[in-house]
């Protein structure tokens, strides 16, 4: 049951802890939510963009078999080598072999959720390959040994001195000193020689277009790009709903990602990768781990149109309050929570709860996925499903035998409102969750009911 | 709209139970304005706390009763946006067109007033500094006013209505539209964020002198005043009903 596990509430509590840090996560990522609206209102057609794209995934994603068979065709033809996974254990071993294959063990990686959510790193490390990530916030949490707490900024809730810390001692840099520039040239010396010695990479996916064949990967250090131009073997891998029809869909894609991202006009680098340089492998692997699945959910089939922009945590108030941790998946905030559960229902049962359903989400989300009512939805089915704390399960019959009888309802107002004014201590006081930071209202008279039946019968 | 036309009146349970001056200010603008308007007494609570916390399966207890007290009504209104999207979106009994037909004539009070009753001037006199809480419901649900993730026109039928208000003084906040955090069940099995969501909107009134917050939901309202009356703040709550019902 949900209780035993340390779930989004007792995480987001302990995040509480240091409320000023609380203030400077929330507007840290604030300000890049600002930074989104700015720059989404300077493309007028902004929301005409927005249906383009969810309608281009709406349209894959009915037709996702025969894009995917198109897809794997061209890339064939282009000469890289296609590889399918059922689950994340299927996807480890394939670039575990492709590896033993080549006698690499040691790998170079730029971001990927998809490897995240496949705990890639934690397998090749059990199996001797030891991986370095490339992306200048992975590879700081990955010093750290922590998973990225955001899909876009993954040491985002770190602060400098902390980072500073983290490269003295493992990148030898000058103890106490957290200059960011000081840092970044630390970074990059170190993870120049990394790509240099490297014979083997992975990326991610961002889009993979079925008309061409080809793939595109966006970052903004060029990380992918070091690595996969310095290596003898580029392996990428993809969840199956980064599909896109054909090369002029990335004119609406590429304006939305890294504008809800980030607020920047467009990533760094958006590098296409069509076939292997000479003496090159070029592997793909396309990933189900549960998207088919999640496919056959009617009421959540369309958060596979997620591109991985991470604008709803940027948003997400209570995100921003709790940390990407507190949601103890790989995807963290509303997207997450709305991915999670189709994973294992019961591990994480919590994370559809863990939201005010303000919406804020569903209105910055680029490709439209009804985000707050996906969450509303799988409160229903976890539920339904049996997962609820039991404690719950019996304060809600109790409140919908109240409710459904005006009698019962009236009876029961009237004596909270008594217990309130003549025993406030039975509530006021550390069993009660509202009392803790909150006083409760003052108990008045007459309800309106009452003063109702009074002045106006 | 045609005076004759029957209005039924919604009040939540907890502004029932809570806050009856919001319901009766409410009740009183409506008659100011010439509206028809009942408010039928067997009504107790839409089923929201229990829809929202994964069980709308025990909400049709609920769901019977509003259909038996509201049937009737040309239109019904609600001091809510919150309570109103619920009936709106989740109201479920065995006959779907009488559902369909609850949808489309249930009324948060500030569009009742803009959209059907088409109010341009109000009598109403509020001398103080007033900073407006935007309820997510309302807002991002009901689209009372537009919402700041969204690139659209700017509008709001609550300040177009508090705008209407004499020698009132409105605040400018620094984030007009972020979510207060209560949250229904939230603000309780979340406690630790809805009180910090809760303290960051009360200190960004605070900060820009607002004497009172306002707002379509009392339920985001009865949180704020928790959250002002435990640190002894100035600034109070109240409903936009009690401000558009001033004298």
């Amino acid at each position: 049951m949900i209780q035993e596990l340390k779930h989004h509430a007792t995480l987001a509590d302990d995040f509480n802890q240091n409320e000023d840090r609380v203030g400077w996560h929330d507007d840290t990522l604030w300000w890049i939510r600002e930074k989104r609206d700015k720059i989404a209102w300077q493309v007028p057609d902004w929301e005409l963009l927005r249906d383009a794209a969810s309608n281009i995934k709406d349209h894959v994603l009915s037709n996702l078999n025969p894009y995917l068979v198109q897809f794997e065709a061209n890339a064939i033809a282009n000469g890289i080598t296609v590889h399918w996974a059922a689950d994340a254990a299927e996807h480890n071993q394939i670039v575990l072999n492709i590896l033993r294959e080549k006698e690499i063990n040691k790998l170079v990686k730029s971001k990927s959720m998809l490897t995240e959510e496949c705990h890639l790193n934690d397998f090749l490390a059990e199996n001797g390959v030891d991986v370095i990530d490339s992306d200048l916030g992975e590879r700081i949490v990955q010093l750290a040994e922590e998973p990225p707490s955001h899909i876009v900024l993954p040491c985002i809730h770190k602060k400098k001195e902390e980072i500073g810390q983290l490269f003295h001692k493992h990148l030898g840099t000058p103890e106490g000193n957290s200059d960011p520039q000081l840092l970044t040239e630390a970074a990059r010396h170190h993870l120049r020689e990394t790509f240099l010695s490297r014979k083997a990479t992975v990326t991610g996916i961002n889009f993979a277009v079925a008309e061409t064949g080809e793939f595109v990967v966006c970052t903004n250090e060029g990380n992918a790009d070091m690595g996969a131009h310095l290596a003898d073997v580029h392996i990428a891998c993809m969840g199956i709903e980064k599909i896109i029809p054909e090369r002029k869909d990335l004119g609406v894609f590429l304006r939305l990602l890294a504008r809800s991202a980030t607020g920047q006009p467009i990533t760094t680098y958006s590098s296409h990768f069509k076939k292997p340089r000479e003496n090159q492998e070029m592997h793909i692997i396309l990933v189900d781990n549960g998207r088919t699945k999640q496919l056959g959910r009617e009421d959540f089939r369309n958060s596979l149109k997620c591109i991985r922009c991470g604008a709803c945590m940027n948003t997400c108030p209570v995100y921003r309050r709790s940390g990407g941790h507190s949601y103890h998946y790989a995807i963290t905030g509303p997207i997450g929570a709305i991915l999670a559960p189709n994973l294992d229902m019961e591990k994480y049962a919590d994370l559809p709860f863990a939201s005010t359903l303000c919406g804020s989400c569903t209105n910055v989300c680029p490709v439209k996925i009804d985000i707050h009512q996906q969450l509303y939805k799988w409160r229903q089915v976890i539920v339904q499903s049996g997962y609820a704390p039991k404690a719950k399960v019996l304060s809600m019959k109790a409140m919908a035998f109240t409710f459904s009888s005006p009698f019962v309802y009236h009876t029961a107002g009237k004596m909270g409102r008594a217990v309130l004014k003549y025993a406030p201590f039975t509530v006021n006081n550390k069993f009660n969750p509202w009392y803790k930071q909150r006083d409760m209202p003052e108990p008045p008279s007459a309800s309106f009911g009452e003063w109702y039946k009074k002045n106006r019968n | 709209m045609n005076i004759k036309m029957k209005v039924g009146l919604f009040i939540p349970c907890y502004v029932d139970q809570f806050y009856p001056n919001a319901a009766i200010a409410t009740l009183q603008l409506l008659e100011k304005l010439g509206v028809n308007v009942t408010y039928p007494a067997n009504q107790t609570c839409c089923g929201q706390p229990m829809a929202n916390s994964g069980f709308e399966h025990l909400t049709s207890g609920c769901n019977t009763l509003f259909m038996a007290n509201f049937k009737e009504f040309d239109y019904i209104v609600a001091p809510s946006g919150s309570c109103v999207l619920h009936i709106k979106e989740h109201i479920h009994t065995p006959n779907h067109e009488d559902d369909k037909n609850i949808s489309g004539k249930i009324y948060e009070l500030t569009e009742f007033l803009t959209d059907v009753l088409k109010v341009t001037h109000l009598t109403s006199n509020f001398p103080h500094r007033v900073g407006l809480h935007q309820s997510c419901h309302g807002q991002r649900g009901l689209h009372i006013s537009q919402m700041s993730e969204l690139v659209e026109a700017p509008y709001s039928k609550p300040q177009t209505l508090l705008n209407m208000v004499q020698n009132i003084e409105m605040i400018t906040l620094k984030r007009k539209d972020e979510c207060c955090g209560f949250g229904g069940t939230f603000c309780v099995t979340e406690e630790a964020v809805s009180a910090k969501m809760g303290k960051d909107r009360v200190l960004d009134h605070e900060n820009n002198g607002a004497e009172y917050i306002t707002g379509v939901d009392l339920s985001c309202l009865m949180h704020l005043e928790g959250i002002l009356k435990r640190k002894n703040s100035k600034t109070k709550v109240i409903h936009i009903a009690e401000i558009l019902n001033a004298s």
